[in-house]
């Protein structure tokens, strides 16, 4: 895939580390305000595909590092999984570190709603990594295949110059 | 012979669908409210989340949520088993 002209590849300097700001944002938040795990995390993820269409397929290779990806889907499902643990007394995914409205926190880093904001973030983990190794797999599967001269391809289209 | 069948089917499927829709009752009127009415009382008392939605997710059915994260685990290792070797990377 070529890269984009100047201005796309300027748009995303910008702005592209934003939108992990806002994806973050939207994850952690997702006790107060819309949003939660799944919609954060597929807005972090689309930060990938962002610099893949603005720089190009060397630039993406150059800059990837793969085993993050793998390591975050990991984080998310192994910490979900725990933190769903946590409630065994009573039943599994009991919420047994939330506090009713009007008591006091057990710590000063832990909200009060307990598990759902732990579980939004793990979940988080594990979107960003599976959506990122989705578009990373499929995008490294692309190859070229010569169809030959009159072949009836559609030229300039299926052309991927890596 | 067969334009005659396919027309005598739409009607009766129409005349079926028609009929079901006089049977509906109307929407955002549940016949059971239990679970709901439990679900927002205590959504905000008892666990402290603004966010009923989140709440209902996390909390109330997280079983379900776990569930979705094996459904996005799956379609992340078709999607490896099919497309990793694929192609060759520079």
């Amino acid at each position: 895939m070529k890269p984009l002209s100047v201005i796309v590849t300027s748009v995303c300097d910008i702005f592209a580390w934003f939108m992990i700001v806002f994806g973050v944002y939207v994850i952690n938040n997702g006790h107060n305000t819309p949003g939660g795990g799944f919609q954060g995390g597929a807005i972090v993820a689309t930060f990938l595909s962002f610099m893949l269409v603005a720089y190009g397929g060397k630039r993406f290779w150059a800059w990837l590092r793969e085993g993050v990806y793998g390591f975050l889907e990991f984080l998310g499902l192994v910490a979900f999984f725990i933190f769903g643990c946590l409630g065994f007394p009573n039943s599994f995914f009991y919420n047994s570190i939330a506090v009713p409205q009007g008591g006091e926190a057990l710590s000063e880093w832990l909200p009060l709603c307990g598990t759902i904001s732990l579980m939004n973030v793990a979940v988080g983990f594990e979107v960003v990594g599976a959506l990122s190794l989705v578009i990373i797999y499929m995008y490294g599967s692309i190859r070229m295949v010569d169809t030959g001269a009159g072949m009836g391809g559609e030229r300039g289209h299926d052309r991927f110059d890596r | 012979m067969k334009k005659t069948i396919f027309i005598a089917a739409v009607i009766l499927l129409g005349g079926l669908l028609c009929d079901m829709f006089e049977e509906m009752h109307p929407l955002g009127v549940p016949l059971n409210t239990a679970m709901d009415d439990y679900i927002l009382a205590h959504a905000l008392s008892d666990r402290s989340a603004q966010n009923v939605v989140t709440a209902m997710v996390f909390d109330f059915r997280g079983f379900d949520t776990l569930g979705e994260a094996a459904v996005l685990f799956t379609a992340l290792s078709s999607i490896a088993a099919l497309f990793r070797d694929g192609g060759k990377r520079e």
